[in-house]
């Protein structure tokens, strides 16, 4: 056993970071009055910032008796969490004070959220991994109910409660069944006696059906999303973003690290499994977006469909496969948060801008944020010369390379049926005539917003024309799994 | 010193992304000032290479610099390089030199235009462009650059896109570059995959000059053929010339700077550069000298009858074109590269020069309304003489050394034809360069009373350009004059990039018997017969001037016979000259039989879209919205309807609130729990 002084905390460095952080703001949030509240935002943006070198340069891939692998891995997850984090934070203060829920609470929970994802990124041992894990869903529970005045963001949160802890229940049970196997919760251990013993083993099997299970509720894959769609139409916008931008991320790289990395030598076991999932969840999500009217709603059926286009990457365990899951989130983060912080700039007035048709003419009063919104719903639906295009090609280019030629149809198909819906909102912007109930008046406090636009299309531009500069860190950062 | 080339291109792109997303705010002087700042800072920084490049001993010239990685898939990795040897290093001086004077240049000529900023943009735009194009270090950055300056010769074409005129011609330019771009891509695809075959994926110049031999001569002229027809579309060569002259609808700085002095050399530029593809397929090499001389004399003829100012321009760049290709064609490669020097001199001089004219006569492009504007614009009628001296070919200005360095190695190359052609073309030249000249800026002005008034000089940001542009076209020949035992400063100065090239060629010659013991025997004969070509040109050359001045120079007029009056003479060959003014009825010709039977086609592919192409699609949309609404009402009936019927029938008839405690929340979780049923059934079957 060891010293609790000797345990390196350099560790978690990126953590302690924001939990420093998020009490400064606990405190800051008791002393100050008023309109000094608004540096609260601030404070929080600029912890998420400090965290961004600290997770770059922490590097103990074994630490806390192995329990913590922080390496290239969690890193590049860290740092996808923090951007997400900065941005969504940004656009979060003003549309607070709109809602009239601007407290202090809504940003240190932020952080703790953050915190969250960051253990679940470098977890090493399930125990570790669960704490983080509720620590970003218990988080998100109160973060999507935050306008508690309005019914259906409390309607969405406690939706996402209540499955969120079937899920939860159901990913202990499986836990608990792999330690029974294994004799152990470190997935070092269980690799280990996977590779030793049965692969027909009760245990086992039951073990990962559940966590598989516990994780896809995470990711919202079909059959386990039907809490997404109304978490996100009910959730504040902004936390919308970071819950499908970073909560989906936690996910993937638990799922990446525990089955690419731990289970590789189980992979024809669990592949078929893994197939099935992506093919249903990429298909349901693209055609029933088809149908949504509300822009949210659609993006949380876009945001499926995607998630199973991800798991492709996660089917091919070789480098190829797993760089382009975390390329694919790093372009999704940008594309999608800019495409929320579009909406979220129309939807604080009044609520208007929640439908896709509020969008009509939108490119004739307001040129630039319809080029932007453009600009996403294109890289969305994944064409060149930007970052989505890349990413889906990396994807299915890693499926064709292994042979799953399949699926990587599916993919193709299950796109070509999403374009519906992404050119649809390029259709109402750009080719319908604005009418009186479309207004597009330029309020105050759009100044953060459209930083925040800019620097998402800026990078969704980037990575999609450099792609290989991104593949290059996505490759470095898979390294530790596949050794 | 060569590590900092990524600059020279990138200077030209800041300026321009600054001006594009300022430039409306930023007021015209500073406008100007960014663009300017951002060319004469790159042409520092070129001249710095150059520089370096001639302290550089001559096996050390060639240097690549790559800048980033640009794309890794598999095997196949590209990066953004630049190649900095001699051919690219004149090339660049050129761009951004020439590029610097006509920017400056453009400051005074656009000065009262609304969208002066927005023209720098574009202008800065094209520079970047261009310069990729001739700094790449392989084919992907040349076919960027390639296709960049397409891009930004078509939106400044189209620059005042008010005027139908000016919008038609660059479509035109646009869709006729398409046409050639088209054969261009398909040669760069075929190059690769017949590489590719022999294991060889790489786009760089290096590597594929390296590996060239491994393919057999028919791919070879196959692909040269399709680079050239790249070529005719960019550089305006028969059969596809037809966009230059309707390119002259955009401003006069735009049709100096890329629609004579650097665009449209992008094919002679791209040939050199492949000098050794093109050596290597001799079949090619003849193809592209004969179209060059036959578009340099058709063009010169139909030069012979245009009435406005910057037509005649247009028609002579495509003429001295043909001579670079008939250079390159023929294998001469340093003559053709000289020529396309000495021609941004004189040719981009001349341009700024009509500018300059038309800027004082308020917008009257037409010749006929001219006439003794000498009196009044002393620095731009000079400096426009001395243009039209050099491109007629008189001694010493730079236009007689590249031009007769051209004829004298299409001579000795034994294409006799060819030379005949060119002879009789530089006499054209001289020519209608003259008649220009005279019906420009001698006689008695023909235009009304309110423009004779206005008839000014042009402000010095005008013609201190004109004045530079001027010295160089009368002495940028300097380095083409034979000093030397063996050939002149540019030969010395390029002989390195196309010594491959060369050296296949004269292997080919001496392969072919006889022509080889001859260079031995006849060293002096030699010299004494270029003297004697020189001599003749000259004459030629004199001749066609002096004929202009007896149609079109009053005090000359006097001593013609009474035919010759250019009334008498349109009298006389009514058929000839009808079908020069009418330009060979070639745009006509292409209507008739090219874009009619399309436009044709389109409508029948129109009315099949409608009926069948639409109707599937539609019938496919459809389809997937059926689908949509079958699996969105699967989701709201059957999944969750069948497992708690109840809930659909609380939804319907419950509030709010009591819709979410007893509602659908049920039904996620049990979907929740058959999903994990069926996973865990599908395991234990062993999936």
């Amino acid at each position: 056993m060891t010293n609790l002084l000797n345990i390196n905390y350099y560790a978690v460095a990126p953590e302690l970071v924001l939990i420093g952080f998020a009490f400064l703001v606990l405190i800051l949030d008791l002393l100050l009055k008023g309109r000094d509240k608004a540096v609260l935002g601030y404070v929080t943006a600029f912890g998420l910032l400090v965290s961004i070198p600290v997770s770059y340069f922490t590097n103990e891939p074994v630490s806390f008796s192995g329990m913590v692998a922080a390496d290239s891995f969690s890193a590049f997850f860290n740092i996808v969490f923090c951007v997400a984090a900065f941005l969504t934070t940004l656009i979060s203060m003003d549309y607070m004070k709109k809602a009239k829920a601007d407290r202090g609470e809504y940003y240190y929970i932020t952080l703790f959220a953050v915190i969250g994802m960051m253990l679940m990124a470098s977890a090493n041992d399930f125990v570790n991994l669960y704490a983080g894990l509720e620590l970003m869903a218990l988080s998100f529970y109160v973060l999507v109910a935050f306008k508690i005045n309005d019914n259906k963001s409390v309607e969405g949160a406690l939706k996402y409660f209540v499955l969120g802890a079937l899920s939860s229940g159901i990913l202990l049970y499986g836990i608990s069944f792999l330690y029974g196997y294994a004799g152990s919760t470190n997935f070092a251990e269980i690799a280990r006696a996977a590779s030793a013993g049965s692969s027909q083993n009760m245990f086992l099997i039951l073990g990962v059906c559940l966590t598989v299970a516990g994780f896809a509720f995470k990711v919202a894959l079909f059959p386990f999303h039907l809490w997404s769609p109304d978490a996100y139409e009910g959730a504040p916008t902004p936390v919308t973003a970071l819950l499908s931008v970073g909560s989906k991320a936690a996910a993937f790289a638990v799922f990446l690290r525990f089955f690419a990395g731990s289970l590789a030598v189980l992979q024809p076991h669990w592949a078929m499994l893994i197939w099935v999932f992506s093919a249903a969840t990429m298909l349901y999500g693209s055609v029933v977006g088809v149908s949504q009217k509300n822009i949210v709603r659609m993006l949380a059926y876009s945001s499926i469909a995607h998630a199973g286009i991800i798991l492709i990457g996660l089917l091919v365990t070789n480098d190829k496969g797993s760089s382009g899951v975390l390329y694919y989130l790093l372009v999704y983060a940008f594309m999608n948060i800019g495409a929320f912080s579009v909406i979220t700039l129309f939807v604080r007035n009044n609520g208007k801008g929640a439908n896709i048709c509020d969008y009509k003419g939108l490119a004739s009063k307001r040129p630039w944020l319809a080029f932007f919104m453009a600009l996403f719903m294109v890289s969305l639906a994944g064409i060149p010369p930007t970052g989505g295009f890349t990413a889906k090609f990396f994807i299915l280019a890693s499926a064709v390379n292994s042979r799953y030629y399949l699926l990587a149809g599916i993919a193709v198909v299950s796109t070509v049926i999403s374009l519906f819906f992404y050119a649809k909102v390029i259709f109402y912007m750009y080719m319908k005539e604005a009418d009186d109930a479309s207004v597009f008046t330029a309020s105050p406090g759009a100044a953060l917003y459209n930083v925040v636009i800019v620097i998402s299309a800026v990078a969704t531009v980037l990575i999609g024309i450099f792609p290989s500069v991104f593949m290059d860190m996505a490759v470095q950062a898979v390294k530790p799994l596949l050794m | 010193m060569i590590q900092l080339v990524w600059l020279i291109p990138l200077l030209p792109l800041i300026g321009s992304v600054i001006n594009g997303l300022f430039g409306k705010r930023m007021g015209k002087t500073a406008v100007g000032l960014v663009a300017c700042v951002a060319m004469v800072a790159s042409f520092l920084i070129s001249l710095s290479i150059f520089i370096k490049i001639l302290s550089l001993p001559v096996a050390e010239r060639s240097v690549e610099v790559t800048v980033f990685n640009w794309i890794t898939s598999g095997a196949f990795k590209l990066d953004v390089t630049f190649l900095i040897d001699p051919l690219s290093t004149i090339m660049i001086l050129i761009v951004t030199g020439v590029g610097s004077l006509i920017h400056i240049y453009s400051i005074g000529y656009m000065h009262h235009d609304k969208s002066f900023w927005r023209f720098f943009c574009y202008l800065n735009l094209f520079v970047f462009f261009m310069l990729m194009l001739v700094l790449g270090a392989n084919y992907l950055v040349m076919f960027l650059g390639w296709e960049g300056v397409g891009l930004c010769s078509y939106l400044l074409i189209g620059f005042w896109y008010e005027k139908k005129s000016a919008s038609d011609a660059g479509k035109k330019a646009f869709v006729v570059n398409r046409v050639g771009d088209f054969g261009f891509i398909l040669g760069l695809f075929l190059l690769f995959w017949s590489l590719a075959g022999h294991g060889i994926t790489s786009l760089s110049y290096k590597e594929v000059f390296a590996n060239i031999h491994h393919l057999d001569p028919s791919m070879l002229t196959i692909i040269t053929l399709l680079l050239f027809v790249g070529a005719t579309g960019k550089s305006a060569q028969i059969p596809l010339y037809v966009w230059l002259p309707d390119a002259m609808e955009g401003p006069t700085p735009v049709s100096a700077l890329i629609h004579a002095a650097t665009m449209v050399t992008a094919g002679v530029y791209m040939i050199a550069r492949n000098n050794l593809l093109f050596s290597l397929a001799p079949y090619t090499g003849e193809v592209v000298a004969v179209v060059g001389i036959l578009t340099a004399f058709f063009a010169a003829t139909m030069g012979l009858v245009q009435n406005d100012i910057k037509k005649v321009l247009a028609y002579s760049t495509v003429s001295q074109l043909g001579y670079m290709f008939t250079a390159v064609g023929v294998g001469a490669y340093t003559a053709g590269v000289f020529h396309l020097m000495t021609h941004a001199f004189f040719k981009g001089l001349m341009f700024l020069g009509s500018g300059s004219v038309i800027h004082a006569m308020g917008g009257e492009q037409d010749m006929r309304k001219m006439g003794g504007l000498h009196g009044h614009m002393k620095t731009t009628s000079w400096t426009f003489i001395i243009g039209a001296i050099a491109i007629a070919g008189m001694p010493p200005f730079s236009g007689f050394w590249s031009k007769d360095e051209i004829l004298w190695e299409t001579f000795e190359k034994g294409h006799h034809y060819i030379w005949a052609l060119g002879l009789l073309t530089a006499f054209l030249t001289a020519f209608y360069m003259f008649r220009q000249v005279f019906m420009t800026f001698t006689g008695r002005c023909r235009a009304d009373h309110h423009t004779q008034h206005h008839l000014h000089e042009s402000p010095k940001i005008m013609t201190v350009p004109l004045i530079i542009l001027a010295v160089l076209a009368a002495t940028g020949g300097i380095i083409g004059i034979p000093f030397f035992e063996e050939g002149t400063a540019a030969h010395h100065f390029l002989n390195s990039v196309f010594s491959s090239g060369q050296h296949v060629v004269n292997h080919a010659v001496a392969g072919g018997g006889h022509v080889a013991n001859a260079a031995g025997e006849s060293e002096a004969i030699h010299g004494g017969l270029e003297l004697i070509m020189m001599g003749v040109s000259v004459a030629v050359g004199l001749f066609g001037i002096f004929l202009a001045a007896l149609l079109y120079y009053e005090p000359m007029k006097k001593f013609a016979p009474s035919f010759w009056t250019p009334e008498n003479l349109a009298a006389r060959f009514k058929g000839l000259h009808t079908l020069l003014y009418n330009k060979y009825y070639v745009d006509e010709i292409y209507d008739a039989l090219i874009i009619n039977p399309i436009k044709r086609l389109c409508w029948y592919c129109w009315r099949f879209d409608l009926g069948v192409i639409d109707g599937i699609v539609n019938g496919a949309g459809w389809v997937t919205r059926l689908v949509a609404w079958l699996m969105h009402k699967f989701d709201v009936y059957i999944v969750d309807g069948t497992i708690n019927s109840s809930a659909t029938f609380v939804s319907w008839t419950s509030s709010f609130w009591r819709r979410l405690q007893s509602g659908y929340l049920q039904n996620y979780a049990l979907v929740f729990v058959i999903g994990l049923l069926l996973i865990i059934g599908g395991a234990l079957l062993g999936w």
